[in-house]
C-alpha cells in the first residue's frame, strides 16, 4: 500500500511544481527584494518613504475605502438576492442564473466600458435621472468615487451571491419552523438562527470581493482615470511610464501583503465560526 | 408565515429582481450602443445602424490580437486541464499530509492581485533569461488558468466515488484506463465547467499580461484598451458585443449540457 500512496503525491507534483516556481518563488522574491535597501541590506525604508508621502498616503487609504464600500455594497445586494435565488424555480431561477452567470463569462474590460459610457454627464444614467426628477441638471458621475464603487460592485457582485447561495441551499427550512414554534420572533429567529448559518459563506464572499476589489486596475483605470489613482494604478503607472520598478514593486509587495491578510484572516474567521458549530 | 416573513421574503425578491437588472444593464448597454449610428455613445442610438461593425474590420491589428487570445486560451487550459486532473486526482485519492494544503495553494492565485503576479513573473523570467513575449505569456496563463481548473475539479472529484475506479481494476483494467473510462465520462460536466471558465479567464485576462506583451505580440484585453485610449469610438462596442455572443454561446453549451445550476457550484 506504502508504494500506491507515494504515488498518487507523485501526480501532484507536476502542477504543484509549475506553481513553485512561476507564481509562489517569484512572489517570495518579489517580498524579499522589497524588504532591501539601495545596498541590499535588510531594512523596511522603502516602505517608509513610501508612506511618508502624503499622495501615497492618500492613495493607499482610497483604495481600501473604495474596496469596503464595494464589499459592503455588494454583500447589501448579496444576501437577499442569494435567498431568493434559493426558493426560485422555474423562470426566476433560470433568470437570476442567467444574470450570474452570463455576465461572469463576459470580460470586465466590456462592463468597465458600458459603465463608463452609463456615467457621462450626457449618458444615459443622467437622463434617466432626470426623468424621474431626482436631479434637476446632469451631475458628475463619471471620475467618481461613487462611480467606481458601482461599477466595482456590479462586476464583483456575482462572487459574493454565490458563496452565500451555497451556504443558504442547505439551510434545512424545518429549523426556522421549529424556532418559530418554539415562539421565536422572525428578527430573533434571523439573529439568532439564519444569520449565523450563513455566516461562512458571508465572510467566504466578503474575503474575495473585497481582495479582488482592492487590487482591481481595468475598472478605475475606465471609470475614474488618471484623476482617482489607487494602488494598482500606481503600480501600473510606475512600471509602465515611470520605468520606476523600485517604486512599483514596493507598492506591489504592499497589496501582496494585503491580499494575504485577507486570505488569512478569512480562512482564520471561517476556522472559528466552522468550530463553533 | 408570519406577516414579518412575508415582507423578508417580498423584499428579497424585489432585491433579487433589482439584482438581475443591475448585472444585466452593462452588456445590454453594450449591445445598444454598438448598433448606434452616430459617432458618440448616445443612448438610444439615433437610429440603427451597422457601420460600427464594418469599421471594425478596418482596426488594424485586430484579428492578430483575436487569434494570439485564442491560441492562448486553448493552449493555457488545455495544459491546465491536465495538470489539473493529475493533482486534483491526488488531493482526492491520496493519504499523504498537507493535501489540504495542496488544494489552498493551487487555488489561491485567484485571490492574488493580478497586477502583482504579472510585476513579480516579469521580474523573474527577466531573471531567467526569457524575453520571447509568446512563452512568457503561454506561461502566465497557464497560471491564470490552473486556479479555475483546480477549484471546479477539486469540489467535483471530493463528491467522486472512487472506489467506482477499485472496481474497474478489479474487472481487469489498468489504472491510467480506469481513470480514462470511469473517471473522466462521469465527471464530464465539471471538466466542461472547468475548461470554459479557464479558456474565458485566460481570453479576459489583461493584469498579468500587460507586463509580458511586446509590440507584436498585443492579447485582445490590452489591444482593446489601446483602442479605447487612441481611439474610442463605438466600433469597441462592436467588438464588445462579439465578446458578449460568444459569452452567450458559451452559456448555452455549458446550461444544456451539464445544467445552470451546476456550473456556478463549481
Amino acid at each position: 500500500m506504502r508504494g500506491a500512496l507515494d504515488r498518487f503525491a507523485l501526480l501532484a507534483t507536476p502542477g504543484l511544481a509549475y506553481l513553485a516556481i512561476v507564481y509562489a518563488l517569484p512572489l517570495m522574491l518579489l517580498l524579499a527584494e522589497s524588504l532591501r535597501d539601495a545596498e541590499g541590506v535588510l531594512s523596511v525604508r522603502r516602505y517608509t518613504e513610501f508612506f511618508a508621502d502624503s499622495f501615497n498616503m492618500t492613495v493607499f487609504w482610497r483604495t481600501l475605502r473604495v474596496a469596503l464600500m464595494t464589499t459592503l455594497l455588494a454583500l447589501v445586494i448579496a444576501y437577499p438576492t442569494a435567498f431568493a435565488l434559493a426558493r426560485a424555480r422555474g423562470w426566476a431561477q433560470t433568470a437570476i442564473l442567467v444574470a450570474m452567470v452570463l455576465p461572469l463569462s463576459v470580460g470586465v474590460i466590456v462592463k468597465a466600458f458600458a459603465w463608463s459610457i452609463l456615467f457621462r454627464s450626457n449618458g444615459a444614467l443622467n437622463e434617466f435621472l432626470q426623468w424621474i426628477g431626482l436631479i434637476e441638471r446632469p451631475i458628475r458621475l463619471l471620475f467618481t468615487e461613487t462611480a467606481l464603487v458601482i461599477g466595482a460592485a456590479n462586476v464583483f457582485l456575482p462572487f459574493m451571491v454565490l458563496p452565500i447561495y451555497a451556504v443558504v441551499r442547505q439551510l434545512d427550512p424545518a429549523l426556522g419552523a421549529a424556532a418559530a414554534s418554539l415562539g421565536a420572533t422572525p428578527w430573533f429567529r434571523f439573529f439568532r438562527v439564519t444569520l449565523p448559518l450563513t455566516l461562512p459563506g458571508v465572510v467566504a464572499g466578503s474575503a474575495f470581493v473585497f481582495s479582488l476589489a482592492v487590487s482591481m486596475y481595468v475598472i478605475p483605470s475606465l471609470i475614474v482615470g488618471e484623476r482617482q489613482q489607487t494602488l494598482s494604478m500606481l503600480i501600473a503607472r510606475s512600471f509602465l511610464f515611470l520605468r520606476d520598478e523600485q517604486l512599483g514593486s514596493t507598492i506591489s509587495a504592499l497589496l501582496l501583503v494585503i491580499a494575504v491578510a485577507v486570505v488569512l484572516g478569512s480562512s482564520w474567521l471561517a476556522r472559528r465560526l466552522g468550530s463553533r458549530e | 408565515m408570519t406577516r414579518t416573513d412575508r415582507l423578508f421574503m417580498g423584499l428579497s425578491w424585489a432585491i433579487a429582481a433589482g439584482a438581475v437588472v443591475f448585472l444585466m444593464l452593462p452588456l445590454v448597454i453594450t449591445v445598444a450602443v454598438s448598433f448606434t449610428s452616430s459617432p458618440v455613445y448616445t443612448l438610444p442610438p439615433p437610429d440603427l445602424s451597422l457601420r460600427w461593425y464594418e469599421a471594425m474590420g478596418r482596426r488594424s491589428g485586430l484579428m492578430d490580437s483575436v487569434l494570439l487570445s485564442l491560441n492562448l486560451a486553448l493552449i493555457s487550459t488545455a495544459i491546465s486541464l491536465l495538470l489539473g486532473t493529475a493533482a486534483a486526482i491526488a488531493v482526492a485519492q491520496g493519504q499523504f499530509r498537507g493535501r489540504r494544503a495542496i488544494a489552498t495553494f493551487s487555488v489561491s492565485p485567484l485571490m492574488m492581485p493580478g497586477l502583482v503576479v504579472g510585476v513579480a513573473l516579469l521580474q523573474f523570467l527577466r531573471e531567467m533569461g526569457l524575453r520571447d513575449a509568446y512563452w512568457s505569456l503561454l506561461i502566465a496563463h497557464v497560471l491564470i488558468t490552473l486556479p479555475f481548473v483546480m477549484r471546479t475539479l477539486l469540489a467535483a472529484m471530493a463528491a467522486f466515488d472512487f472506489s467506482l475506479i477499485d472496481a474497474a481494476r478489479t474487472l481487469g483494467l489498468s489504472w491510467p484506463l480506469a481513470i480514462l473510462k470511469v473517471l473522466t465520462p462521469n465527471l464530464a460536466p465539471a471538466f466542461l465547467t472547468a475548461g470554459l471558465f479557464a479558456f474565458l479567464a485566460s481570453m479576459d485576462n489583461y493584469p498579468i499580461s500587460i507586463f509580458l506583451t511586446d509590440a507584436r505580440n498585443k492579447t485582445l484585453p490590452i489591444k482593446m484598451l489601446q483602442y479605447l485610449e487612441e481611439q474610442p469610438d463605438p466600433s469597441i462596442a462592436a467588438m464588445s458585443t462579439g465578446l458578449i455572443l460568444l459569452a452567450l454561446i458559451a452559456l448555452i453549451v455549458g446550461s444544456r449540457t451539464v445544467g445552470l445550476n451546476r456550473m456556478i457550484q463549481g
